[in-house]
């Protein structure tokens, strides 16, 4: 994607280094002079937000172990001592606790830029399916850490999603006991809970390695689904991207700072602040609310193995979306009235799952969900598969450069030459 | 080598793939060897092993009466059951139940009624394990459209004999091994 390196070591000791290990230069080409479409919508600056998102919750985790003690007996009484006696606990805990949402909430809109503007077609089909992998490694990463607080939900929220394990024929029983290290969730289970719960935030760091290499590989998509194709459909992503990231991020972090200090339970369960019994369950067990429309799917079918094969194949559909979606058109703002419905639909639809997985599996619910379930995976295998073959796209235009242009109402001979996308109507920028 | 290749037109194998195909199967089989005790690290150890009896003295129990044991990191209920109770389960044929087998652990293949489910000791008693079939919440008791146990994490219906009546949960609640070791005292697992 970029071009030769622009890098010009300064003093003697980058030189010297620039000749041993180009780390300088490599950082250099991927994050000051690469070239970014001119044309990013904020949509596009949830990436730099998960990525500090991802610091924030090492760095806090890794404080918050210095005082944790993972023992069944003890770790419900020393998050409350962390709580209570240690120096800025509270804060350091909210912020990890309230932090795991807040990741939450910018990993679903990133995951929604891509299916609105088909960031996972080709050539970026790798780069998505490396976010998938994110996906589900957060999601292990979360449940896994929401245990550790040894309350009544994270128990029983522990012994709810290890038996999705048992409804395996002939192995589960096995494997559950396996996964626990005894014959229910006790103190082996907590241990080896709190051994991975530490691993796999520095595995997700990998993968996001993995994926800005893939993602600068092909360059970013854009809000037009055109690529790039000139000079001038490009600006450098120092300043343009670092300072409209930075922007984002302090917005994100008011939203983040208003929970954190406002709000700080508002997304947790109030039965988590009672230690873990195993001869009670709670009267209403709901996952978290990141987990909750997956929850949905799972409770919609009267079949254990039904109910747990939907909600895997619910993520698992989505590793599969480069090639179920037919339509050569990325963008969904090129393409027909049917896609924005059936997009838009989803999205609802997603957070209306959500909605259903608080509830209790009685009554209207189970037939809404059932719906809720049929529609999720019909947008996937029916609708992206189908729409792509009937539609007709709106004409696409010849550039990015031309797009951005005729928004801003100026004519392309005139303004196409100009490099800095800033250049282009200033004031409307943002 | 690269001769004898030439001059037949095909590749017979050689001694030397041989040494390449037992070399790595050697290597595959050290490769599994050393990664099994990593995985099996992970199953039950023998202190889990070793709490996997309980004891209980129910001398005290009255109809209508209820315990839970903790056996092996789970709850085992005990149920004395009353009149209506046992009728009610008494008035259920095996061919209507979703689940027709009676899941003992001494006998796989006994059919689910009343009788083979009860204590054989004093039939108005009944032990299983409380812990839902579904995904292994804990039922609650005197609950649920079968007045027998009802799970609120998804909604699995027992009745009066511990049998799955309607919900997600596949099986009737299962029935460990237990004996009396004196007129009072049942001994589980």
């Amino acid at each position: 994607m970029a071009g030769p390196s622009t890098y010009v070591p300064k003093s003697g000791i980058e030189r010297w280094l620039d000749a041993r290990l180009p780390i300088v230069r490599m950082m250099h080409g991927q994050f000051i002079e690469f070239p970014i479409p001119r044309n990013l919508n904020y949509m596009y600056t949830f990436g730099g937000i998960l990525m500090i998102m991802l610091v924030s919750q090492i760095i806090t985790g890794i404080v918050l172990v210095m005082h944790y003690t993972p023992h069944a007996d003890m770790a419900f009484n020393s998050v409350e001592h962390i709580m209570r006696d240690v120096n800025y606990g509270w804060l350091l805990r909210y912020m990890h606790a309230v932090g795991a949402s807040m990741f939450f909430i910018a990993v679903y809109l990133h995951i929604f830029r891509g299916l609105y503007y088909g960031s996972y077609k080709e050539p970026r089909e790798v780069l998505w399916i490396l976010g998938v992998v994110i996906f589900l490694l957060m999601m292990a990463t979360a449940f896994m850490g929401y245990v550790l607080v040894w309350g009544q939900m994270s128990f029983w929220g522990a012994t709810v999603i290890t038996n999705f394990f048992s409804v395996f024929p002939i192995v589960g029983d096995t494997l559950v006991q396996w996964l626990w290290g005894g014959f229910a969730v006790d103190n082996p289970t907590l241990n080896r809970f709190f051994s991975l719960h530490y691993l796999l935030p520095f595995m997700i760091f990998g993968v996001v390695i993995l994926h800005v290499w893939a993602l600068h590989v092909t360059g970013q998509t854009n809000p037009t689904g055109i690529e790039v194709k000139q000079k001038s459909d490009t600006v450098p992503f120092t300043p343009y991207a670092t300072v409209k990231d930075l922007f984002a991020m302090i917005v994100f972090f008011v939203l983040f700072a208003y929970f954190l200090f406002f709000l700080p339970n508002y997304l947790g369960h109030a039965d988590n602040y009672i230690e873990a019994n195993p001869l009670v369950t709670p009267a209403h067990i709901v996952p978290e609310w990141y987990f909750l429309p997956f929850y949905a799917i799972l409770r919609a079918v009267p079949s254990a193995l039904g109910g747990v094969l939907l909600m895997f194949g619910a993520i698992a559909v989505l590793f599969f979306l480069p090639w179920l979606d037919t339509s050569k058109v990325k963008s969904g703002s090129f393409r027909s009235v049917w896609f924005k419905g059936a997009f838009w639909a989803f999205a609802i639809n997603a957070v209306w799952l959500g909605w259903l997985g608080s509830k209790p599996a009685e009554g209207w619910y189970i037939p809404a969900m059932q719906l809720g379930t049929a529609y999720y995976f019909a947008y996937f295998l029916i609708i992206l598969p189908l729409l792509g073959l009937f539609e007709t796209p709106k004409p696409l235009p010849n550039s990015i450069t031309e797009a951005v242009l005729k928004k801003s109402g100026q004519d392309v001979a005139s303004g196409g030459g100009q490099p800095a996308g800033a250049t282009a109507a200033p004031e409307t920028k943002g | 080598m690269q001769a004898d290749v030439q001059e037949t037109g095909h590749e017979e194998p050689t001694r030397r793939d041989f040494l390449y195909i037992a070399t790595g199967a050697m290597g595959a089989v050290g490769v599994g060897g050393l990664a099994w005790p990593f995985i099996a690290q992970m199953n039950p150890d023998a202190s889990a092993l070793a709490l996997s009896t309980s004891e209980v003295d129910i001398g005290s129990m009255q109809p209508g009466d209820q315990v839970s044991v903790m056996w092996r990191g789970k709850p085992v209920f005990i149920r004395y059951r009353t009149e209506e109770e046992i009728a009610e389960a008494e008035a259920v044929e095996v061919d209507e139940l979703p689940d027709q087998s009676a899941r003992l652990d001494v006998d796989p293949a006994a059919l689910a009624t009343n009788e083979a489910r009860s204590v054989a000791e004093n039939p108005a008693l009944i032990l299983m394990l409380g812990v839902c079939t579904h995904l292994g919440c804990i039922p609650l008791s005197e609950a649920g459209d079968f007045g027998g146990w009802f799970c609120p994490c998804h909604g699995s219906h027992y009745d009066t004999a511990g049998r799955i009546r309607r919900g997600p949960a596949p099986e009737n609640l299962p029935i460990p091994v237990y004996e009396f070791i004196s007129e009072t005292t049942i001994r589980i697992g």
